[in-house]
């Protein structure tokens, strides 16, 4: 077959086609993969939580509370329920003061305000610095460590800061966001948790795995 | 034998990173750890064959004066399809790799292919020369990735092979990449001055 001129007709309609035919084909491809990238977005979350809460029986994600903190940023709140008795609660925050870009955590609480664990959802801090974060503030060694402490006592700032928190050797702003964001954290939690004891008497045992909603 | 060759040609001859020079945005900063690198080689290499496949096929059907943006929305459509399965079914690789999963749209590896080979050669070729280019591609970014992380963080795919307080930082953050790069080609180019 020869090739085709460079008229006008000719230009405007193989490039008129192959623009329909990429869009039809993307739609299609959209909606394929639609269910399966929310479903992976919900694993990741509920993978998240199972980390950082107790071994619970509820669906955590089906009860999610939104809410904000008291300076207006967005946050989520997953209570983890065994049988129907809160045995942690799970909060998803965000700082924007990381090194390069936000730092979203989902940090555990205790019902008692004990931080349990947490896990860095997001991140874009310097390789080899900043994102040791990751497990920094879990490894038992010296007072770097923030699992087990209780923010009401403890100072939640870096040592640099007055704080009782040890920082990431050679990365103190990656270390202030990461504590800023477990502070925001817990200050939803006290916001929620009074809300969250109260509550869950109303919806015991069996109910829970049927996902009942309470986002009030 | 010809076939072989053309993939050969994109593995040796005309490897994109080694000789041609091309892509070096995601060669540079993709290439953290082995499997970001594999993971990224294998991404473009997706695309390159599909991308080559359907524009040597059309090729007749587009007039000169309109290739480039015809070529560029035939690239971008396949990367937006990579992408969105990749976010389906591999979202931890899709994640690490981020913001360079939809740059492998102006990666100039991919319009150069396009551009020189697919446009000219069958669709069989095509396909083939997108294989041995891809291939090419993966081959260097793994090997920069795997220099880069043993170096940097004493690990060989994610596995242990000496205490990461041992390792270099600098490797694994930007500068380690030149440097990598730059002894990795200097070794290839002796190795090729002499064969």
């Amino acid at each position: 077959m020869k090739k085709l001129q460079s008229s006008l007709t000719n230009m405007v309609l193989s490039l008129g086609i192959i623009a329909i035919a990429a869009a039809a084909l993307l739609a299609w491809m959209n909606r394929l993969t639609e269910e399966p990238i929310r479903l992976a977005e919900l694993a990741k979350q509920e993978s998240a939580i199972k980390e950082v809460s107790p071994a619970f029986t509820n669906s955590p994600v089906a009860e999610e509370i939104l809410t904000s903190s008291a300076d207006g940023e967005q946050a989520a709140c997953y209570p983890a329920r065994d049988n129907g008795r809160l045995v942690g609660v799970a909060v998803k925050t965000v700082s924007h003061n990381g090194f390069n870009g936000d730092i979203e955590l989902m940090v555990g609480f205790t019902p008692e305000g004990n931080i349990y664990n947490y896990s860095v959802l997001k991140q874009g801090e310097t390789p080899g610095l900043g994102t040791r974060m990751v497990d920094w503030f879990k490894t038992d060694k010296n007072r770097q460590s923030i699992v087990g402490r209780d923010p009401a006592r403890d100072n939640m700032t870096v040592s640099k800061d007055g704080g009782d928190v040890d920082a990431i050797t050679s990365a103190t702003i990656s270390s202030r966001a990461f504590l800023d964001a477990v502070n925001h954290a817990y200050g939803v939690f006290r916001q929620v948790s009074g809300q969250l004891s109260a509550a869950p008497v109303a919806e015991a045992a069996p109910a829970d795995t049927t996902g009942v909603v309470t986002n009030n | 034998m010809k076939k072989l060759g053309i993939i050969l040609n994109g593995l040796v001859n005309e490897n994109p990173t080694f000789v041609l020079m091309l892509g070096m945005c995601p060669t540079l900063a993709t290439t953290t750890s082995a499997i970001n690198g594999l993971g990224m080689g294998a991404a473009t290499m997706f695309v390159l064959i599909c991308s080559n496949l359907v524009i040597s096929l059309l090729k007749n059907l587009i007039p000169d004066n309109v290739r480039i943006p015809s070529f560029i929305v035939v690239i971008a459509t396949f990367v937006t399809l990579l992408e969105m399965i990749m976010k389906a079914y591999v979202p931890a690789l899709y994640e690490s790799l981020g913001l360079f999963i939809p740059l492998i749209v102006v990666n100039c590896i991919v319009l150069g292919r396009a551009e020189s080979f697919a446009s000219k050669n069958g669709p069989f070729d095509s396909m083939l020369d997108g294989l041995g280019i891809g291939l090419g591609f993966t081959f260097a970014l793994t090997l920069l990735g795997m220099v880069r992380e043993l170096l940097g963080a004493g690990t060989f795919f994610g596995m242990t092979v000496f205490p990461d307080r041992y390792g270099a930082l600098i490797f694994v953050l930007a500068p380690g990449a030149f440097i990598t790069l730059a002894y990795l080609l200097a070794i290839i180019n002796k190795i090729r001055k002499v064969s």
